[in-house]
């Protein structure tokens, strides 16, 4: 595998199946934080002692293949541009935080980017894992395989009363986070999901909108994950986080069915308009175009929209985010630039589907 | 109980704090709490950031009173391995390396506590290889408290099962899982 192969599509091979209740749930990602017992962590540590860890990732684990994540590729982050940085994080295959520590960070993908590991980031190891649609407990099967795999050659920093010690307070313990990715247009435009976050924050579980700044969630993607990670076991964490996705995915549809009830006609007017500019528009900022295609997305599940894959809301959204449109480009492009890239991208996507 | 600082409003906030190692108790009403900078909860919205930055005030030295003194004197904590001091860690929020979970040791709970809704002990996933006997015993573990329910369930055939499964492990003179990994 070359990091060439990542960087020409948008879309992760996993993203291609699709998972339980992918009609809301878009992805279930487990991460694990790791540490070597004996090697100070990365934000004190000397850089020749980082530079050894990339190179026992990059000695052992590349070109390697485990089960049925294959042929590992190891990406050094600093011999990345600036732009081929940005589209591992639009993938969400590495953290903004692994972009800038290009010294000594790397990255193993395997072949369908299922799995990513970042070496060197806040921790020495982070195992990522995804899996399309509602799937945490298999993601969460597959990730403690992955993680007794690495265990196998690396000594962990482990400690029977702290368990898996990580360099921030808020890992330690199990040192998982694990997430899901939800699309909820009915609950953000009823406004329904202001109410719910507190709910939700006081379980112990934190909400964010994904693309968008602060609590506003642009395209009405929302990620759900947990907040503790000490003092429960990993099962348990996973179970009370499946019980309120289940309870969003419950009221997200009761909310569909209602506007679909009320306002069906106002409805599909959104809908379709949203179409519209996606098909027609030239220029279209990003903010613009996650709305969008959200509002599309939407119409796919009602029905309205019919002969267009679900697959273009994921697959749009990291399309037309900056750095991979300047990767599209071969070159670096003002924002004026992007808009009308980002236009005709789109357009062209929405044409291969017809 | 009432409020140890205002001895008006209920205390609603029970905390334990270590100075110079020292275990204290310490209950306190939200109003004292928060201006004693007991905690700093972040004023809108939720913020990780804002909570840990907050939560690593969370430190003796923010009391005010005759023990401030005390605490100056003290000898800062320094992590040998990797050298970081107490101080740092709270500014920075984040730990050098392993060995400072045991030279800090003292002093987490709080903030773990504060972190993790209470809780201050790994209840998860033990390694497969380093694990060793920490797999049986966790497994005894977990089979006791399930005997304590099901003899309080009356579940006696049960109970019997579990006991005798208890009975064979504790007879098992090795646990399988440890030797060479390769
Ligand atoms: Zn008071
Ligand atoms: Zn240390």
């Amino acid at each position: 595998m070359t990091l060439q192969n990542f960087m020409n599509e948008a879309i992760s091979p996993w993203m291609r199946e699709e998972g339980p209740d992918s009609d809301i749930v878009l992805s279930s990602r487990i991460r694990l934080a790791r540490n070597f017992a004996n090697i100070s962590y990365p934000i004190i540590a000397d850089k020749d002692k980082l530079e050894e860890i990339r190179d026992f990732f990059r000695d052992n684990y590349e070109h390697q293949s485990f089960e049925e994540y294959k042929d590992f590729a190891f990406v050094a982050i600093g011999d990345l541009s600036p732009v081929e940085k940005r589209v591992l994080v639009e993938k969400h295959l590495i953290s903004p935080h692994l972009a800038e520590n290009a010294e000594t960070a790397a990255a193993i993908i395997s072949e369908n980017e299922q799995v990513s590991l970042m070496v060197n980031e806040e921790d020495h190891i982070r195992i990522q894992l995804y899996f399309p649609g509602f799937q945490l407990e298999n993601a969460l099967q597959k990730a403690f395989t992955f993680d007794d795999f690495l265990e196998e050659k690396v000594n962990y920093a482990f400690d029977e009363t702290r368990g898996y010690l990580t360099s921030c307070p808020t890992n330690v313990g199990t040192g998982m986070r694990a997430s899901v990715m939800m699309h909820l247009p009915a609950l953000a435009m009823t406004k329904q999901i202001n109410r719910m976050i507190p709910a939700i924050n006081q379980l112990g579980l934190v909400v964010r909108g994904i693309y968008g700044e602060g609590s506003e969630a642009v395209g009405s993607i929302f990620q759900i994950s947990n907040q503790i990670t000490l003092g429960k076991t990993e099962e348990d964490i996973v179970e009370d986080l499946q019980s309120v996705v289940k309870q969003l995915i419950d009221h997200e549809r009761k909310a569909r069915t209602r506007i679909m009830e009320q306002s069906r006609t106002s409805l599909e007017d959104r809908i379709f308009r949203s179409y519209g500019v996606l098909e027609y528009s030239r220029i279209i900022e990003s903010k613009e175009a996650a709305v969008c295609l959200s509002n599309v997305r939407l119409g796919i599940d009602l029905g309205f929209i019919e002969n267009v894959s679900r697959n273009i809301l994921n697959e749009l959204m990291i399309l037309t985010q900056p750095g991979f449109l300047q990767q599209y480009a071969k070159r670096t492009l003002s924002a004026n630039e992007r808009d009308v890239l980002r236009a005709s991208l789109i357009r062209e996507r929405l044409q291969l589907e017809k | 109980m009432e409020c140890q600082e205002c001895h008006e409003r209920p205390a609603t906030l029970h905390f334990t704090q270590y100075i110079n190692g020292q275990k204290s108790e310490v209950h306190v009403c939200e109003v004292c709490a928060k201006e004693k900078g007991y905690m700093n909860y972040p004023e809108e919205g939720y913020s990780l950031h804002n909570l840990l930055s907050g939560l690593m005030n969370f430190d003796t030295s923010t009391i005010k009173g005759p023990q401030q003194n005390t605490f100056k004197q003290v000898q800062e904590l320094q992590c040998p391995k990797c050298e970081m001091t107490f101080s740092e860690f709270k500014q920075v929020g984040k730990f050098g390396c392993a060995v400072c979970y045991d030279t800090f040791s003292g002093r987490l709970d709080p903030i773990f506590r504060r972190v993790h809704a209470g809780n201050t002990k790994h209840q998860g996933k033990i390694p497969k290889r380093q694990g060793g006997d920490l797999h049986k015993k966790k497994l005894l573990e977990d089979y006791k408290m399930k005997l304590r329910r099901l003899i309080e369930d009356e579940a006696f055939e049960e109970a019997a099962e579990i006991r005798d499964k208890i009975k064979a492990l504790e007879n098992k003179p090795e646990d399988p899982e440890e030797g060479d990994p390769s």
